[in-house]
């Protein structure tokens, strides 16, 4: 994920500068501990690139609901704006803009852009794109696309060429939080949301966050062990789909690192 | 869904305090139970987000501080999305569960306690987290020292567990947040 965003980022001319020592946004173990910490952490690095005087790009969908909901409680409530200045040492407002990957690739590089600098195509390969929860939600902290039903990512893959399939687990919750701490809760969650990808006819699933990824992924593994079913469906972050369709070679986009074989989405790209 | 209700005196009722650490004004909800038919985990759990809130209402709730949603809940905020009163159910959860913490309901030993404490050790002392000592702590506290081990060597094959701690955090920053900011001691 990480180095396929990297390597995506710069055949398209985005430039990427890592804040120098930023730190965890504290995820779930954080906020279901205390509202301070959760709103502080997020906002000692949110300091720090606002000192840089730029947005802060992110391309996990639970950093970016740390980051965007710090904001939204630090701008909003005047004692939690007080109590982060007095764990950080300095004040912060909650101004500094915070966007998803995803968000940049469509409106800020636009989809024409993305079209024109495409060597492969998706060839129709059928893709459930899956959003996970914290990417639209809650939607008047995060602000992104629809809630119940968003199109972004089905967007973005449509130009790629695939096709975007139409299924109602697009925002159901995969537990990534709770995937070592919970695993019976997490399996069973997975299960109902690969499943219905597969169900709806799905050859991949591509998703927005790297948590999501590597839960759908891997518990695939423990679906078929302890509840039999096989489904075999690759998860691939969105930058490493790009990727392949900007001609990028699957080694410099992590696709290695999978748990279930991309093999199928190689040869759907290979064949264009 | 029928609800019991101890007849025990000493029950007391965690609605002020509820409503004081999360911000929700219970009183706006009038049980539609939208939350509890969006949950992912309600069917699973013994307790759902509509049934807590009535508990609330109803002026009980200790009871909800052993309940086994508190430490099921996935935290995907679809109930907070899904209310048409625009309660955040989601921020009533975060305050039982450090209600329940603080008062030992949870023996702060549960899997999830436990996981948020390894998780969040880390995070104080390296500025980000570091898989291997958060899984190592967890597993120690957890017993659950066999648990996804055969998936470790291609997980390390693969590098998605990295070996060395991470390197580059402002720990100093990280260090600070949280001496001014650990109430519960969650983090100790």
């Amino acid at each position: 994920m990480d180095q396929s965003t990297r390597t995506v980022a710069e055949k398209l001319g985005i430039q990427l500068i890592e804040p120098k020592g930023w730190t965890c946004c504290g995820a779930t173990a954080g906020h279901q501990t205390d509202r301070l910490l959760a709103a502080a952490l997020p906002a000692a690095t949110l300091v720090k690139v606002q000192d840089m005087g730029l947005e802060l790009v992110v391309n996990c969908a639970a950093c970016y609901n740390r980051m965007k909901a710090a904001n939204h409680e630090i701008a909003g409530d005047p004692q939690v704006r007080a109590g982060v200045a007095d764990a950080l040492g300095r004040d912060y407002d909650g101004s500094v803009e915070v966007r998803h990957l995803l968000e940049v690739l469509l409106n800020d590089v636009g989809t024409d852009a993305i079209e024109k600098a495409l060597h492969q195509s998706l060839r129709g390969l059928k893709v459930a794109c899956y959003y996970g929860c914290l990417l639209v939600r809650p939607s008047e902290v995060t602000g992104f696309d629809d809630p119940e039903n968003p199109s972004s990512l089905d967007r973005l893959v449509t130009v790629l060429g695939g096709t975007a399939l139409e299924w109602p687990h697009k925002t159901e919750c995969c537990g990534g939080g709770l995937s070592m701490s919970r695993t019976d809760v997490v399996v069973n969650l997975t299960d109902a949301i690969v499943g219905m990808a597969k169900l709806a006819g799905a050859e991949c699933i591509a998703v927005s966050c790297p948590m999501c990824q590597i839960n759908l992924d891997m518990r695939q593994l423990d679906i078929a062990k302890s509840k039999g079913n096989r489904y075999d469906l690759p998860v691939l972050y969105l930058t490493q789909l790009l990727g392949l369709c900007l001609g990028v070679a699957p080694q410099r986009l992590g696709l290695n690192k999978l748990m279930i074989s991309p093999a199928k989405v190689l040869q759907a790209v290979a064949a264009a | 869904m029928a609800i019991t209700i101890s007849r025990d005196k000493s029950a007391r009722g965690l609605l002020k305090e509820v409503q004081e650490i999360s911000g929700v004004d219970l009183s706006q909800c009038y049980q539609c139970k939208k939350c509890t038919s969006g949950c992912p985990v309600s069917s699973l759990a013994r307790c759902s987000p509509s049934e807590m809130m009535r508990r609330l209402h109803l002026g009980l709730g200790e009871e909800l501080l052993a309940s086994d949603i508190l430490w099921m809940c996935v935290s995907c905020e679809t109930c907070s999305t899904r209310c048409p009163m625009g309660i955040d159910v989601a921020a009533v959860m975060d305050a039982l569960r450090k209600l329940a913490v603080r008062r030992g309901a949870a023996k702060g030993e549960g899997n999830v306690p436990l996981f948020n404490r390894a998780f969040l050790k880390t995070v104080q002392v390296f500025g980000r987290t570091y898989d291997l000592a958060m899984i190592a702590g967890y597993k120690l506290g957890s017993g659950k020292l066999l648990a996804d081990t055969e998936k470790f060597p291609t997980m390390l094959r693969k590098r998605k567990i990295a070996l060395l701690p991470p390197h580059g955090a402002d720990r100093q920053a990280v260090r600070r947040i949280f001496k001014k900011t650990r109430e519960d001691g969650a983090a100790q």
